[in-house]
């Protein structure tokens, strides 16, 4: 499948951006996490938002949705694992699928929050993103699941019946988390082994294990894209929201403070347009 | 050009000729393992006849994987005169393979 824009993360930066580049009559794929997994839907109420006082944050990602959907933007939901540019493009993997654009949005939030102990040491080595990809390697074998979406039950329920042996990792137990599986409750969590995972450490208690499954709703961008030029935690940017690569632009609160609605909505008209107008001197 | 599709027992002999070779570790269901095949069959052209090239499906040799320590893909694994020399995990753009390669040609 290929379109013209690719927007990575369906909040209101990427609502927006995916917004303005249909009216530029670019088709748009806006992949993302099902709204209850967006920071915004936990918002109680919104006051600041100019001239729609008082909505909570789920009413208000239903009307960007309702408004995306009118205008012909395309919805994905899932999990963008990847992105990588192709002659003219760029692939981007949604767990086992695989979607073509010629330019990509970027507006995937910081709800990913700092790596947790051991993570990133042994990314590869038994930490695992990708349930779909890698649970086939890990049968016979002990698993932790550490869910952080709303997908991660469905996830741990497909890895028990590949055959691991998991145990689920969370702050409370999630529901849809088959009975057969093990639950810890835990908030945060440290991953140990010297060159291989060997053990999580969850809720005060050692789990002995060899993979490790972190499944949150989105995939930070450093890891989605190698290459992007980071401003401390947030993407770099310049006033038409291009990152450092060609083709890649960004928006709302991955690049940075202020975590508002109407600042993400602002960045995002700018990155389609400016996406819209990258691809027309294409 | 040619880009091998390995089992354990192919995979074992292009190892033990000593040769230079890259083997890409994927399965069907991954999505970074499909975007990853056509920087694999680009490079199988670019170095044919210097590198042998090939993939191992790990979901039809999942003995051969677990043998070599996959714990995730897509990996791709170099050897040379018969051993290990390197292995990338994770999609990665092309230079960070031609780099393992120009640097053991």
């Amino acid at each position: 499948m290929n379109y013209d824009v690719i927007v990575i993360g369906g909040g209101p930066a990427g609502l927006s951006a995916a917004v303005q580049a249909r009216v530029r009559n670019k088709s748009v794929l806006v992949v993302s996490a099902p709204a209850a997994d967006l920071p915004l839907a936990r918002a109680q109420r919104v006051d600041n938002y100019l001239g729609l006082p008082g909505l909570s944050g789920t009413e208000l990602l239903a009307r960007f949705d309702a408004h995306a959907r009118e205008l012909g933007v395309e919805r994905r939901y899932g999990k963008a694992l990847n992105a990588m540019p192709t002659e003219g493009g760029f692939f981007v993997a949604v767990e086992s699928d695989v979607v073509e654009g010629r330019a990509l949005i970027l507006a995937c939030g910081v709800g990913q929050g700092t790596p947790y102990p051991g993570e990133l040491e042994l990314l590869g080595a038994g930490v695992s993103y990708c349930a779909t990809c890698d649970g086939m390697l890990y049968r016979g074998k002990n698993v932790v699941v550490v869910g952080r979406s709303s997908h991660a039950p469905e996830e741990a329920n497909y890895l028990q019946g590949l055959g691991c042996h998991v145990t689920y990792a969370a702050p409370r137990r999630p529901e849809g988390l088959s009975p057969e599986i093990p639950f810890v409750k835990a908030g945060e969590v440290a991953i140990l082994g010297d060159g291989a995972v060997t053990a999580v450490q969850a809720g005060g208690q050692l789990l002995p294990c060899e993979g490790v499954f972190l499944l949150r709703s989105a995939v930070s961008p450093g890891q989605l894209l190698p290459g992007l030029a980071f401003d401390g935690p947030y993407l770099q940017v310049n006033r038409d929201m291009a990152t450092n690569l060609p083709g890649v632009f960004a928006a709302g609160d991955c690049t940075g403070l202020p975590l508002q609605v109407s600042k993400a909505v602002g960045e995002g008209l700018v990155a389609g347009l400016r996406a819209a107008e990258y691809l027309d001197r294409a | 050009m040619a880009l091998y599709h390995f089992n354990a027992d192919g995979l074992r002999k292009a190892v033990a000729s000593g040769n230079l070779v890259m083997v890409d570790f994927w399965a069907s269901w991954c999505g970074p393992c499909r975007m990853l095949a056509p920087t694999i069959e680009k490079l199988a052209g670019q170095y044919d006849g210097k590198v042998i090239v090939g993939k191992v499906n790990t979901d039809e040799e999942s003995a051969l994987a677990g043998s070599l320590g996959i714990m995730s893909i897509p990996t791709v694994i170099f050897f040379k005169d018969g051993r290990e020399i390197d292995r990338k995990v994770g999609l990665m753009p092309a230079q960070a393979y031609t780099a393992v390669l120009d640097a053991n040609l």
